[in-house]
């Protein structure tokens, strides 16, 4: 759902809409079933038969997902900027 | 309605068997109502699907403070595994790192040869000898050790205070002192690093996390430091001898692992499988709303226990469950367990059995036991199962 936004440089509001939105991916070669993602962040990742996959492939935002990352034994699971592609760290 | 309670562990468990109530119960009452000698009754849930919604679903909690189904009197502080998230998390973010696949890999060179070192000192030794004593227990305590940041050398101190971890049979008095004792000697560690920050091991890590980050409490890094290092070995060093005794009872799985190395890996999920090295089924989770589980309702407020070994063996996903087969695919086994609590130590005890069992194998490959299959001890009374020695010749 998009909405007009503010300029965070100017203060001022814009025609384009800077919302910051992240793309989810979970490798699935490497994941392992393990569970923990869809423990600590349900309502953005989901295990279907022993792999786990985003419920959204893109998302605004959400510590959850980024604990989710941190914590994945296989480190299966990537956050990137939605529109640069840039690794979100944590 | 009248339910039966049933008395709950169903008994001691006989070497690697699984008691014949887990059939029973899975087949015909997968939510079982039983009673454990301390705490408030509980459901038992046995079957693969209800087993893995239970540990998968958030709304099911682990947090501490209700009178937890137990086998023991006092109560279990589980720390880590008695919390949810997102407190859970924010702890288990900071380790999480040490411990994943990748971390692991880089760990194993040095494993194998740690490995190698301890065939070596057997051989030197000469048979026979008790492999758990000379293998099992040191070498996952030695790979821990060396993670954490933790003198190998202390290891039979530090060695009899953590098993309180799966003791069930010390009293309260003498567990309390057990836990004292392993806390003092951490914290003489966590104060040389205060000391002497370094980041080089796993301790100096959480250690400048608390001190620069203050991203956990001195209760938490205690509490944290300490846990890691009891229940670092306490499984590993258990399930050794229990792959070891397949081995060496099964000639024809052994062979098979001679003659097809690659099968190693997947052997080595099915022996996880396949081998209940939890006694019984503890740490219940509490249902925070109404769940529905596959098998039936879970109302608000109940006590849920699940038995991962049980789930383990259900036909429902796995064909001829009591049979171990080491190319078995998929093996979705759920022995490190799932969810948030998710063994973190799972990648570190699969590159530990890995190694262990192609060391073994390359090396003694005339391995046998010494004495007859009923004269080996098992461990009695206490949360892991596993043989207590494993006498064995070459």
């Amino acid at each position: 759902m998009e909405e007009a936004a503010t300029d965070p440089r100017t203060g001022g509001s814009t025609g384009d809409v800077v919302i910051p939105r992240w793309r989810l991916s979970v490798d699935a070669a490497a994941c392992e079933g393990s569970g923990c993602c869809a423990g600590i962040a349900p309502s953005h990742f989901r295990l279907e038969e022993w792999i786990s996959t985003p419920i959204n492939e893109i998302v605004s935002p959400d510590d959850a997902v980024l604990a989710a990352a941190e914590t994945c034994p296989a480190e299966a699971i990537r956050v990137v900027d939605a529109s640069t592609g840039a690794p979100v760290n944590q | 309605m009248e339910r039966t309670v049933l008395k709950y562990p169903f008994g001691e468990p006989h070497r690697m068997l699984l008691d014949p109530m887990y059939a029973h119960v899975q087949e015909h009452e997968p939510l079982a109502r039983v009673q454990m000698p301390y705490g408030e009754p509980a459901w038992l849930v046995t079957r693969y699907a209800d087993v893995r919604a239970v540990l998968g679903d958030a709304r099911f909690s682990r947090a501490f403070g209700r009178d937890e189904p137990r086998t023991v009197p006092h109560a279990n502080d589980g720390g880590l595994f008695s919390m949810d998230p997102p407190g859970h998390t924010r702890i288990r973010a900071l380790v999480a790192k040490a411990f994943t696949v990748r971390r692991v890999e880089q760990l194993r060179e040095r494993t194998e040869r740690l490995a190698d070192r301890l065939v070596d000192e057997m051989v030197a030794s000469g048979p026979p000898l008790d492999l758990v004593e000379q293998f099992a227990v040191p070498f996952p305590v030695t790979v821990m050790c060396e993670l954490l940041g933790v003198p190998v050398a202390d290891r039979r101190r530090f060695g009899k205070w953590a098993s309180v971890i799966v003791s069930t049979t010390l009293s309260p008095e003498k567990a309390a002192e057990y836990r004292a004792r392993l806390g003092l000697y951490m914290r003489k560690l966590v104060d040389q690093r205060r000391r002497e920050p370094t980041d080089a091991d796993l301790l100096g890590a959480l250690v400048q996390a608390r001190d620069n980050d203050d991203r956990l409490s001195e209760p938490e890094l205690m509490h944290l430091s300490t846990t890691l290092l009891s229940v670092g070995f306490e499984t590993t060093s258990a399930e050794i001898p229990n792959f070891v005794y397949l081995l060496l009872t099964e000639p024809a799985l052994r062979q098979r692992l001679v003659d097809e190395p690659a099968l190693l890996p997947s052997a080595v999920e099915e022996m996880l499988r396949f081998s209940p090295i939890a006694a019984f089924a503890m740490f219940p989770r509490y249902a925070t709303v109404d769940v529905e589980l596959p098998s039936g309702p879970v109302r608000a407020g109940e006590a849920v226990l699940v038995h991962t070994a049980a789930a383990n063996r259900d036909p429902r996903v796995f064909a001829e469950p009591d049979v171990i087969d080491p190319g078995r695919t998929p093996n979705p086994h759920l022995a490190f367990g799932h969810g948030v609590h998710h063994c973190l130590g799972g990648p570190l005890a699969r590159m530990e059995l890995r190694t262990m069992l192609a060391t073994l194998l390359r090396h003694l490959p005339g391995l046998r036991l010494a004495v007859t299959e009923e004269e080996i001890p098992w461990k009695k009374r206490q949360l892991i199962r596993g043989p207590e020695a494993l006498p064995v010749t070459w």
